[in-house]
């Protein structure tokens, strides 16, 4: 059993294979809906993230247990100037976890060195967003083996923290990463070094084409608008590494497209009856991971 | 001969720290780590550039009436990693160390990512690992690479 879940860097792979073996049990309806009948969940969002609060809403009430928030952040004691230190201090107090959203990158990890309960990282600023990496190697591990298999990530890599997470993860497990982002949005060099260093063979790729014929999964990040200094030069880099239909006449037949949502024009909408896309059945199994996520830290 | 220049440039002192070995040029990064200024009331003697057999050029700091605590040196550490320190008590060396990198360095440098959460007004001090690729953040992830005396706090 773990205390925290901070960063999917700390765990290692037979920890993240038993993990998704509980949550597949789970979603095959094998749990107990009184498993934390007794407990109180903290959720903690300092910035809004309505998905990710409802799943874990949604997987805390699965399991019997329930759920207290702080209001929206403009009416708690954030804005008197509360440390988030003294904040979960009190929390801590109050439930018998913490799920924390914050702004700032290393939050998480503060937050779990003041909580007196588990902390539960759902995304600190640019950094860590562990959940959303289980989730992601979940809706893989439907699909085909974790072993073996070429996952292309496309799109922002360089702020785009769950394309880093997956990408840390997959170190674990005999995959090859390629990648292809536009000029000033490449993956970190650190990030990039540190990823050679666990032993991934990276390619780096520069026409979409190329990319899409290589892969088994296709990872696809936001591309923000406010990284462009105008909306033309956004339009036209976002225009060539969209995703369409006639792209994917040259994937393999058993390609997935995989993207964290929300969505804004990355995935053209004809993607989304095609048998690659899997991205709503991804956003389906946040329940069962943060179910298996809850139960490792408070059953 | 060939002494006397330096005897003049360094007198003993009685008690105090003596810092040697100072890579050359550093002396005054390490008297602004260790937040002496022009306007504080240390006595020091500062010698740069100072001719030494085991390694060319030198820098040497003496500061009167002061030793020196551990955070200390990490940060002298970083930025003269060949220094010696000796701790000079009534005119003999009673203490000779030399500095180490430590592999943690606890609010030492300040980190450069403004996104950070140690950025803040949170009662914490930074945390760096010290590993072969930089300074690498504890609490987001992030890697100091460059211009390390300029971060330290
Ligand atoms: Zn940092």
């Amino acid at each position: 059993m773990r205390q925290h879940i901070i960063s999917i860097k700390e765990f290692e792979k037979k920890e993240i294979d038993a993990l998704l073996d509980r949550a597949e049990t789970i979603d095959q309806g094998n749990y107990d809906p009184k498993a934390l009948e007794d407990k109180i969940l903290g959720v903690l969002f300092f910035e809004p993230s309505t998905r990710t609060r409802m799943s874990f809403e949604a997987a805390m009430a699965r399991l019997g247990g329930a759920s207290i928030d702080m209001g929206g952040v403009e009416v708690s004691s954030v804005v008197k100037g509360e440390t988030l230190a003294d904040t979960i201090r009190v929390v801590s107090g109050y439930a018998d976890a913490i799920v924390l959203r914050h702004p700032k990158e290393g939050a998480a990890q503060l937050a779990s060195e003041f909580a007196s309960v588990p902390v539960l990282n759902a995304g600190d600023g640019a950094g860590q967003h562990p959940s959303q990496t289980l989730i992601d190697l979940y809706t893989i591990r439907q699909a085909m083996p974790l072993e073996g298999i070429d996952v292309g990530l496309l799109g922002d890599l360089r702020y785009g923290r769950t394309a880093h997470s997956l990408a840390y993860a997959l170190t674990q497990y005999d995959v090859t990463i390629h990648t292809l982002a536009p000029e000033g949005l490449e993956m970190p060099p650190n990030v990039v070094e540190e990823l050679r260093e666990r032993g991934v063979e990276i390619v780096v790729h520069d026409e979409i084409g190329e990319f899409t014929r290589a892969l088994d999964v296709m990872y696809v990040t936001r591309i923000q608008r406010e990284r462009f200094p105008d909306s033309a030069s956004y339009y036209a880099v976002a225009s060539s590494y969209r995703v369409t239909p006639e792209l994917l006449t040259q994937a393999k037949e058993q390609m997935i497209v995989l993207h964290p949502l929300p969505r804004v024009d990355e995935i053209d909408s004809r993607v989304d009856a095609l048998p690659h896309a899997k991205y709503f059945q991804q956003a389906r199994n946040g329940v069962p991971i943060r179910m298996a996520l809850l139960l490792e830290v408070m059953g | 001969m060939k002494d006397e220049p330096r005897v003049l440039q360094i007198s003993p002192i009685r008690n105090g720290t003596v810092i040697d070995h100072i890579t050359a040029g550093e002396a005054l990064n390490v008297l602004k780590i260790l937040g002496i200024t022009g306007t504080t009331d240390e006595c020091l003697s500062i010698a740069t550039n100072v001719v030494s057999e085991k390694s060319g050029r030198k820098d040497v700091v003496k500061i009167s009436d002061r030793e020196l605590c551990t955070e200390e040196v990490d940060r002298i550490a970083l930025i003269a990693p060949q220094a010696t320190i000796n701790i000079i008590r009534d005119y003999l060396v009673c203490e000779k160390m030399g500095v180490e990198i430590p592999k943690v360095l606890l609010g030492v440098v300040r980190c450069p990512n403004r996104g950070c959460i140690s950025n803040t007004n949170e009662p914490i001090k930074s945390r760096f690992e010290v590993t072969k690729r930089g300074l690498h953040c504890l609490y987001c992830d992030w890697y100091l690479t460059e211009d390390i005396p300029g971060h330290i706090i």
